[in-house]
């Protein structure tokens, strides 16, 4: 067992975690935040997309150890503390980029990240921006869209 | 009539947002896997490797000693707690071979991924620790893979017992089907190969079991089917269903893959039944490619026969269609449900298709997606291009001209479409492409030998769905209903609570079966709760698949709120002392006709409903109803899809770079919901004709089980979606709803693959296999070159 420090959501956490358990299941497991699903465990769909120091990251590609001292957003942790939906979460809403909902908590950080990084200035961007996050419901149709609307107002 | 957008009432046909959406933007979802019970232990199947090999025997020695294992158990072991097979509902004809299919395999293994163990452990990993360590003594066996090469003599049998892996073979046909092809002009007879399809709903499947304190069985499953699951759980398990209740909490996605009865379902009830404690198992993804169902694998003959002129006069399929290892829920059925649609929108009077079911060492398929209509619109729509071709015609003219135009029509097939127009549908579809400008880019292209070739492909189609009335079900033996059901309940101080009897993953049926009853009713939409997916809480249901919640349970639920009305109108015309018929409800208030101010809303009529104190001599008290509803008829959605591509002709890549879509799904409740559900259905249809193809090598071994191998598109390799809508209201129900969860899957991959070859026939290209890979593209190019 290995200790680790991290903060999540702006809470931080002191674990002891085995070498081999991976971030999302230290976080939806350990410490109770399920929104963040896995969709397939190899770094393939994105649905467990979170922002680590800000950056975009599959957390099932990532170890719990490995993320020691990080700074980590969780889909729990987007919206402001009076509830109001962060602009990317109300911009999926409007536009109707979520269906089932699976995919969309990884969906809507990758997008997050993908716009502070300012990496989403035109539709081509947003969608090699989204290429490792995968959907099965919307067509990534409306998805864009909503990238796109709030990107726009950035 | 072309429109955009009909409204009938405050919400009804407006883009309402959902209000499904906060939770699950802001991760308060409840999938399967984020449910926990206290004392669940976690379940891992043991599969074979192989995709076809003799079980000699099974060593659970280490495992049983591994940490943190609870239990393992053999197929062998657990035998006697099957009362019967897994079940298939659709035996489709009297002769069929229904082999048996228990929930692990204990002679031998027919499929890479048959179940033959079980590890029940105290953590995921440790149950994952402990399944390696199973011992299974397998004899590999030659492997059935293909679908002709299954009926050959001496092919490898999957069922020793039954002598032949031929399933089934099922026939419609009119009288003079093979004198009309002998009398035609025009014969064209054309071949298509429909390869496997990996769902691959990005919440994989799972299930949670739990037993109660009087042996009552709590089932929670990432599931589209409740009701089915549990009344065919009782079946498997011989616990009566009344001691059954089946949860589906918030299902990631589900495409016909979560509408099934699989394996893991009975044996986490089995195993929390023997351990006394609750079995949780969720699916990995690369045990989701080979464990949940796949779709299509067709091969089939297309005939096409035709006068000179141009008039289509026969029709012919002959269809071999995989079952894959064993029959699933609908596996057999599924070539059924395209049955009558090989002739599509067109008047074709001849009509036969012929279906040979086949088994294979494959995974099980079952309904995916559009589930039979796919696979015939598909070789029709290929096939009327390659008929205008050979009449010399132009491909919209010629189906201009066998275009159904007046409706209801009874069709060769003995259907009747309630509704259409078919024709509104392609000039709107035209209109919007701008097709003179691309054919003219096109010419210039070729002209200039380009490395880039455009490409324009279309697709009229029709499908039926709103699966469907009773009786005809019964008629093609179907083993369930087509029925569907609504509860409305009026609370006492006047929420509204409405119970679906189907089952949504993603739909938004609480968005729009709160727009139904909130303008019914005359209540605001966030009045409205809508409860679902809980066998407890639901009772009557027939569940979510075949496009069927709205023209189905839809219509249940608009009857639902029409007996609260009618009951309502009765205490309000008791308490203001005048007959029923004279007060007008509109808006939620019954007012006295040319007495506006005398008036009782339905909100008071509900409170006094509750309390009782003075309801009509005899009344119960109470303002709740309950409808159900069989539809009288299929819905017939309808529509024109066109593709446009560039092909590099030097490395054979697609680029799909436009795609537009008219379809026609009778009203609309919301269109943002309808948009969202034609964007999703054009998307699978593209995957299936670009990129997505299960593979498997001769021994049966399923090449493609990773998002890795398994090339699922994502935002990058798709355009924008240009849609429209022509609306024909269906005549067969009050809201005139269709249906619309599978049009664009049904429409898309014949546009795609019409417009690759579109692209590249100025070089003899008359056919590419799907998916049009680049490899695929490149090689088919040089052989026509040749």
């Amino acid at each position: 067992m290995r200790h680790v420090a991290l903060t999540v959501n702006h809470s931080e956490h002191r674990l002891e975690l085995e070498p081999r358990e991976l971030l999302v299941y230290v976080l939806r497991e350990r410490l109770g935040l399920t929104g963040t699903n896995v969709g397939c465990d190899t770094t393939s769909c994105g649905a467990c997309t979170v922002l680590i120091d800000g950056e975009s990251v599959k957390s099932c590609t990532v170890l719990g150890v490995q993320a020691d001292g990080a700074e980590i957003t969780t889909i729990e942790g987007l919206a402001g503390e009076n509830g109001e939906l962060h602009p990317m979460q109300a911009a999926f809403h409007e536009h109707h980029a979520l269906q089932c909902g699976y995919c969309t908590p990884g969906m809507v950080m990758a997008a997050v990240g993908l716009v502070e990084s300012g990496r989403a200035g035109s539709e081509d961007e947003i969608r090699e921006g989204l290429e490792g996050n995968l959907c099965r419901c919307t067509g990534y149709h409306n998805i864009v869209r909503a990238v796109a609307a709030v990107a726009g107002r950035v | 009539m072309t429109t955009t957008e009909t409204r009938t009432g405050r919400y009804v046909g407006a883009p309402v947002k959902r209000k499904e959406d906060r939770a699950l933007l802001t991760g308060r979802g409840r999938y399967l896997d984020d449910l926990t019970l206290p004392g669940q232990v976690f379940m891992a199947v043991v599969r074979s490797p192989y995709g076809h090999a003799k079980i000699n025997g099974i060593d659970v020695v280490a495992a049983r000693a591994a940490e943190g294992v609870v239990a393992v158990f053999t197929g062998a072991e657990l035998a006697e707690d099957w009362l019967g097979s897994l079940p298939c509902a659709w035996p489709v004809t009297e002769d069929i071979k229904m082999p048996p299919h228990f929930p692990l395999a204990t002679d031998k293994a027919r499929y890479q991924g048959d179940g033959v163990a079980v590890v029940v452990a105290e953590s995921r990993a440790l149950a994952k620790d402990a399944a390696e360590l199973v011992e299974v003594d397998y004899e590999p066996l030659d492997a059935t893979v293909g679908l002709a090469a299954s009926l050959d003599d001496g092919a490898p049998l999957v069922h020793d017992e039954l002598g032949t892996n031929e399933c089934y073979v099922w026939k419609l046909a009119t009288d003079d089907v093979e004198a009309a092809i002998e009398v035609a002009d025009v014969v064209v007879t054309r071949r298509y190969y429909q390869p496997p399809l990996i769902p691959n709903a990005i919440e994989p499947r799972g299930v949670l079991a739990q037993i109660g304190p009087t042996s009552e069985v709590t089932l929670w499953s990432s599931t589209q089917v409740p009701h089915i699951l549990r009344f065919a759980l009782q079946l498997v398990l011989g616990i009566p269903e009344s001691k059954i209740r089946v949860i589906a909490p918030d299902v990631g996605g589900g495409f016909g893959s979560k509408l099934d009865v699989y394996a893991e379902e009975a044996l986490a009830i089995a195993l929390a039944r023997r351990l006394d404690r609750p079995v949780k198992w969720i699916e990995e993804r690369s045990e989701n490619s080979v464990a949940t169902i796949h779709g299509r694998d067709f091969d089939t003959e297309l005939t096409l026969a035709a006068t000179r002129d141009g008039t289509i006069t026969a029709v012919k399929a002959d269809v071999t269609a995989a079952m894959g290892a064993y029959l699933q829920l609908v596996t057999p059925g599924v070539p059924l449900l395209g049955a009558w649609i090989y002739a599509g929108p067109y008047d074709i009077r001849n009509y036969s298709v012929t279906f040979t079911g086949v088994f294979t060492n494959t995974t099980p398929t079952d309904a995916y997606r559009g589930a039979g209509r796919p696979e015939a619109t598909y070789v029709l729509e290929r096939t009327m291009d390659a008929l205008a071709v050979e009449l010399g015609m132009d491909r919209l003219e010629l189906r201009r001209q066998n275009f159904i135009s007046e409706f209801p029509s009874t069709i060769a097939s003995g259907l009747t479409i309630d509704s259409g127009d078919y024709h509104a549908s392609l000039d709107e579809l035209v209109k919007r492409l701008d097709l003179d400008s691309l054919l003219s880019e096109q010419r210039r292209r070729r002209e200039a030998g380009a490395v880039k070739q455009l490409g324009v492909g279309f697709s009229t189609y029709n499908e039926m769905c709103g699966l469907a009335p009773s009786r005809i079900l019964g008629a093609i033996r179907y083993a369930v209903g087509g029925w569907d059901s609504a509860t409305v309940r009026f609370q006492p101080l006047g929420s509204v609570q409405v119970v679906s009897g189907t089952s949504p993953h993603g739909q938004g049926h609480e968005t729009a079966w709160s727009q139904i009853v909130a303008d019914s009713l005359g209540v605001d939409f966030d009045e409205v709760e809508v409860l679902h997916g809980d066998t407890a809480v639901s009772q009557l249901g027939m569940d979510t698949y075949g496009s069927r919640s709205l023209p189905v349970g839809g219509i249940a639920l608009v009857h639902a709120a029409e007996k609260v009305i009618a009951k309502a109108r009765e205490i309000v015309a008791h308490q203001l002392e005048v007959a029923g018929e004279d007060l007008e409800f509109d808006a939620g208030t019954f007012s006295v006709k040319g007495s506006a101010d005398h008036s009782m809303t339905i909100k008071e009529a509900s409170f006094a409903a509750h309390t009782a104190h003075n309801l009509p001599d005899g009344m119960e008290p109470g303002l709740e109803a309950t409808a159900t509803y069989d539809p009288p008829n299929f819905s017939w959605p309808g529509g024109a899809h066109a593709a446009v591509v560039e092909v590099d002709t030097e490395t054979g890549d697609t680029r799909l770079i436009r795609y537009v879509a008219v379809d026609d799904v009778g009203s609309v409740v919301n269109p943002q919901i309808v948009d969202g559900q034609v964007h999703g259905g054009i998307t699978q249809g593209i995957a299936a004709a670009l990129y997505e193809e299960g593979i498997y090598d001769e021994d049966g071994n399923l090449v493609t089980s990773t998002m890795v191998s398994y090339g699922i598109p994502s935002a990058a390799d798709l355009p924008s979606y240009e849609l429209a809508r022509t609306e024909s209201p269906s005549p067969t129900n009050p809201l005139g709803v269709k249906g619309v969860g599978e049009t664009g899957t049904i429409a898309s991959a014949p546009a795609v693959i019409n417009a690759v070859v579109d692209a590249l026939s100025h070089l003899g290209v008359t056919d590419v296999q799907m998916p049009a890979t680049p490899e695929r593209v490149w090689r088919t190019i040089q052989e026509a070159r040749q």
